[in-house]
This record gives structure tokens, C-alpha cells and sequence, in this order.
């Protein structure tokens, strides 16, 4: 069965308070990268998951929109590459 | 009332939640685990208790929310069965669906602990009848991640519909209206931040929690 590696990256909306991303720009700016701003932090979750494609991307589409992220105060994204046979094995038989 | 209080892996107000209940609603009130596929028979409360279900992991309630017992849960409050959420079981609410809008951390990024004033914004609901109109009392908060958020529509319509229950009187976590404690649609899931089962004896420095029980048990 061909085996998919999913990386997920959730964020918080643009209207959400990013109480880490704030820390983090100001931190940045004590430490005189004056020119850094706009700073957000995320989550970043990777999944493996197999099947056939169509069918792996409905179901980690239900998985990042029902589970993985809130949408009401989350924006997520996600992206799917197929895991070449032989690394799928070994991870089949991990 | 017959009450179930829902133990997630990582509730640590299921105790006080138990005792409470026990002590105003129901002598035989009973922890139920969210691995169950039910309620037991004759439930009328199904209590959310406070706490960092699932350490707060991926979200704050999320997991908690996916359980197996929140869907005998759903299933009781579309039945017009009373749940009550408190703190993290707010969480696991907002998550679960069953109430509107989402909690974040808290603007300052603390962990508040203290004791607070809410107004009784409501005083017309299954949970607060034994109050009277803008009674403000006191009952204490604890929580990191209790900072209210809905869409402006969202917002404007839980005005409009008085849905908004407890407001805070000092607003300590940035909550959009100094929203402390709301109602779904049909008047029978409360979530709240702060705990009322803290608060039912003076022992425990107020007794004002007592009403929302009080109001429950007369229904």
C-alpha cells in the first residue's frame, strides 16, 4: 500500500493574539534585529499516513479541519509527498 | 439532580467538582471516565470539571472534546439534559461544539489564580435563577488559556440573545466583552471559566458558587 508524509502547519489567525509570536519579535528587537517584525508562532505536525491518494488527502483533509486545528482562531495547511517504496517499507515494518 | 462528573486523563478539579455536586445537587453524584460510551441512566447533569485534560496538548480541551463519552454527552444536550462546564470543560465544550467560540491565552500570558468578580448578567437561566439581576459575586479563577474569542457575529449574538451569562468585573484575561460564562441556544450547556464548585462554602472563602446549583436543583 503506498505510504504518504504529511506535514501539517497550523497558525493562529491574523485577528488572534500571538502572545509567542509577540515575545519572540520583541525579543528579537532587544537583541537588535530592528528590522524583524510580523513574527507568528505555529505548530508544525507530521503524519504518516497510508492508502491510496485520493483517499489519504479526503481523509487528512477531515484530520487538519476537525482535529489539528481550530478554525475558529486557526488557519492550517498541509502538504503530502508520497514516501518512496523502500523507506515505506521500512517504516511499514518499523 | 442526578449528576456525572466527566474525569478526563489530566481533570484535577474532578474532586472538588464531585464534592460540590454531592453537597448541593446529589448525594450519589458519581465520576464517570471518558473512555464510556454512556451516561449513567437517569443523568440530568453531565458535569465537565476543570482541570489540563490531555496536559493541554494540540489544544486546550481538544482531545477531551474527541472522547468517546462527549458524544453521550452531545446526545444528552440535544435531549435538553443539562451540562455544565467549567474552566478546562469550557474548553472541552467550545471544542466539542456544543457551545461558540474559542479560548486562547490569557493577553498577558499569566497564570491567574485569584479570586474574582462577576456580574450575573443573566439571571434567567436553568443555572442562575437564584440570583438576582447584575448581582455581582465572587468566585475564584485559576487558568491560563480563558481569554474568550468569537467572531463579531458570533458576538453580537450572543448579545443580542443574552447568552453572555457571567461577565467579569475586571476583565483578567482579556476575554472579548469581559466574557466570563456563556449559554448555548436552548438554555441548557453552561461554560464558564471560573469555578463555582470552589465556592459553595464559606470555608473556602465564598459561598457564592452555591446559586448555580441552587438554581439547578430547583429545576
Amino acid at each position: 500500500m503506498p505510504t504518504y508524509h504529511a506535514k501539517v502547519f497550523v497558525t493562529l489567525k491574523p485577528s488572534i493574539l500571538d502572545p509567542q509570536g509577540r515575545t519572540v519579535e520583541r525579543a528579537l528587537s532587544h537583541l537588535d534585529y530592528a528590522n524583524v517584525s510580523g513574527v507568528r508562532v505555529g505548530k508544525y505536525i507530521e503524519l504518516t499516513l497510508s492508502g491510496e491518494r485520493a483517499e489519504v488527502e479526503s481523509q487528512l483533509a477531515d484530520i487538519v479541519e476537525n482535529v489539528l486545528s481550530n478554525p475558529i482562531m486557526e488557519n492550517a495547511r498541509w502538504e503530502l509527498e508520497a514516501v518512496p517504496m523502500q523507506e515505506g517499507r521500512e517504516v511499514a515494518g518499523a | 439532580m442526578k449528576t456525572a462528573v466527566i474525569q478526563f486523563p489530566g481533570s484535577n478539579c474532578d474532586a472538588d467538582a464531585l464534592h460540590a455536586a454531592r453537597l448541593t445537587l446529589d448525594p450519589e453524584a458519581q465520576f464517570v471516565w471518558h473512555t464510556e460510551a454512556g451516561l449513567p441512566e437517569g443523568t440530568e447533569l453531565a458535569f465537565l470539571p476543570g482541570g489540563f485534560s490531555y496536559g493541554d496538548h494540540l489544544r486546550s480541551g481538544a482531545i477531551a472534546a474527541r472522547s468517546p463519552i462527549m458524544a453521550a454527552v452531545k446526545e444528552h444536550a440535544e435531549r435538553g439534559g443539562y451540562v455544565l462546564g467549567v474552566c478546562n470543560g469550557f474548553q472541552v465544550l467550545t471544542e466539542a461544539g456544543l457551545l461558540p467560540g474559542a479560548l486562547s491565552r490569557n493577553r498577558d500570558l499569566h497564570f491567574h489564580c485569584a479570586p474574582v468578580h462577576l456580574r450575573v448578567e443573566n439571571h434567567q437561566t436553568a443555572f442562575t435563577g437564584a440570583y438576582e439581576a447584575n448581582q455581582v459575586i465572587e468566585i475564584p479563577i485559576a487558568h491560563g488559556e480563558g481569554n474568550y474569542y468569537a467572531d463579531p457575529e458570533t458576538i453580537a449574538r450572543l448579545e443580542a440573545e443574552g447568552r453572555v451569562v457571567f461577565r467579569y468585573v475586571d476583565n483578567p484575561n482579556g476575554s472579548l466583552n469581559d466574557i466570563a460564562g456563556i449559554i448555548n441556544e436552548d438554555g441548557n450547556v453552561l461554560g464558564m471559566m471560573p469555578h463555582p464548585e470552589r465556592a459553595v462554602e464559606l470555608l473556602l472563602g465564598s459561598a457564592d458558587g452555591l446559586g448555580m446549583f441552587e438554581s439547578l436543583k430547583a429545576k
